[in-house]
């Protein structure tokens, strides 16, 4: 396959029958699947086998589901483009010679190309969204706390959410309806509703959006492309058409999303990563010497740049005398951030915005520049932060290449999104 | 770039406390990015001391035995094992 979207590929068959019976899924390649082995994306775990299925792939089985493989991304997450993996970088199948976004782009790619019709990413700060606007396909960030992290492999553990792709709001409606709801191994999910009540997403994506009120974010729309200002614009004025109204909004506190946003996923990922050692799991380069010089050694040779990049300003940002400088500041934005989104969606029933400000770029122009590349996620880093929903999906095309449209909604309000995002489709 | 930017000697004390070998060539690129990176995060001077009130609750579990992962099992992905542990380089 000439996109390279797979660093695995093998079938998993699902049970006889199921809501998914006889759909394929694709599944990032840092969700654990038991007996295939779950790289990240990395060097350190190319030989790493999982013993055991994350809740996510359980639940895929028991519905029926056929997995067709396992999805590039960028090393543990990291990265915008999926040009961070050891295991090469993965073309976009809409827009040739382009990147699908990251880190989740092996999966996004899957669903574009048609090689999956269903898949799995996880998004942290905006893994899901960026690779859907990318490759013109739909994704989804769930509210955090609704789908179980069991057996995703931790990246920076209170933002991230695994969520659905697919070329339709109503597939990747359905493919939430399954992996949706508690899980007694992950103390961080909760039923959706209060009363315990489940209702089914994908019956949401009625297309109907009379009488919706859309809140624009004005810091949203600053410093976007032209043709994908003019291409959201337009996706808008169609919903309106329908019935939708919408205005500008103002979120003050996003101006500080993504210094926030990049110091508090550094710092979880420099405890997380910790565990890669080469002892338990993971490559251990066969190196002799006391502990510290063989683990330095194992770390050096399996972390590429940007991992290694992230490990140690994490470490920087939660070391004596910057902590309260960096972690707690960024911290405080994070509570900004949330009590601004509250405040807007108490007015309107859904955000909207660009979900990218740029069209998908060339492979190989930004890797050089880490800094450009962390801008390039404001508009979807804030939605970690605040634990919301948000979903993205196809507006239309700026010469001829993907624009993706973000819906972001309050806690638990998937279904009005999945309402909202179907007029679109 | 700011005045508390960092130095060639905090990049290789932060990857000594983080366990990762730098080459000499990582030691400069990555001090110039964290350069630029930091004066970045810097401004979260801005930002206002903010109320939080974050509503969590504790979620527990009855406290039973229950099977877990054999040893086997969890062994399998080590580079050494010895007598059903695992086996990592000397403390010293």
């Amino acid at each position: 396959m000439a996109e390279n979207i797979f660093i695995t590929e093998e079938t998993i068959e699902g049970a006889d029958d199921g809501p998914l019976a006889g759909r394929t899924v694709a599944i990032k390649d840092n969700i654990s699947t038991a007996d295939v082995r779950t790289t990240c994306g990395s060097a350190m775990l190319e030989e790493y086998v999982p013993p055991y299925d994350a809740t996510v792939v359980s639940r895929l089985k028991e519905a029926g589901a056929t997995i067709v493989g396992k999805a590039n991304m960028d090393e543990f997450g990291m990265g915008s483009t999926t040009e961070t993996s050891a295991f090469g970088s993965t073309d976009n199948p809409a827009a040739p010679g382009r990147v699908p976004g990251g880190s989740s782009g092996g999966s996004a790619a899957a669903v574009a190309a048609g090689e999956a019709d269903l898949a799995l990413g996880s998004d942290t700060g905006g893994s899901i969204r960026c690779p859907a606007a990318f490759c013109g396909v739909v994704g989804i960030k769930p509210t955090y706390g609704l789908v179980s992290r069991y057996g995703l492999v931790a990246y920076a553990n209170s933002l991230e959410q695994i969520g659905p792709f697919a070329d339709s709001v109503e597939d990747a409606a359905a493919l939430l309806d399954v992996i949706a709801g508690p899980d007694e191994r992950d103390a961080t999910t909760r039923e959706p509703e209060p009363n315990g009540e489940r209702t089914s997403y994908a019956e949401a994506a009625t297309g109907d959006v009379d009488g919706l009120s859309i809140g624009v974010p004005t810091e949203l729309l600053e410093g976007a492309d032209d043709g994908v200002l003019e291409t959201f614009w337009d996706a808008l004025e169609g919903l309106e058409d329908c019935g939708a109204a919408y205005h500008e909004v103002s979120l003050p506190s996003v101006e500080h999303a993504v210094e926030a946003y990049y110091v508090i996923a550094m710092s979880e990922a420099s405890s997380n990563l910790a565990r890669f050692d080469g002892v338990r799991y993971g490559n251990s380069g066969g190196y002799d010497g006391n502990w510290n010089e063989v683990f330095s050694a194992a770390r050096r040779e399996g972390f590429g740049d940007e991992v290694k990049r992230r490990i140690l300003l994490g470490t920087y940002a939660l070391s004596a005398g910057y902590h309260d400088k960096y972690y707690k500041k960024a911290q405080d934005a994070r509570a900004w951030v949330k009590q601004d989104f509250d405040r807007v969606l108490d007015e309107v029933d859904v955000l909207a915005s660009p979900t990218m400000p740029v069209p998908p770029f060339e492979l190989g122009e930004s890797l050089d520049d880490p800094l450009q590349m962390y801008l390039a996620d404001a508009n979807t880093v804030p939605v970690n932060l605040a634990d919301l929903p948000a979903i993205s999906v196809p507006a239309g095309e700026t010469d001829g290449l993907p624009v993706g449209l973000q819906f972001v909604g309050p806690a638990f309000g998937e279904r009005r999104l999945i309402e909202a995002a179907s007029a679109l489709d | 770039m700011s005045n508390d930017a960092v130095s060639p000697e905090e990049v290789r004390h932060v990857a000594e406390l983080a366990r990762v070998d730098l080459a000499d060539g990582e030691v400069d690129q990555f001090t110039r990015q964290f350069a630029d990176i930091l004066e970045y995060f810097e401004t979260l001077d801005e930002v206002p001391e903010v109320d939080r009130d974050a509503d969590l609750a504790n979620v527990m579990r009855p406290d039973e035995a229950r099977d877990s992962l054999d040893s086997d099992e969890a062994l399998r992905n080590a580079a050494e094992t010895e007598d059903g542990y695992f086996k990592g380089p000397n403390v010293s």
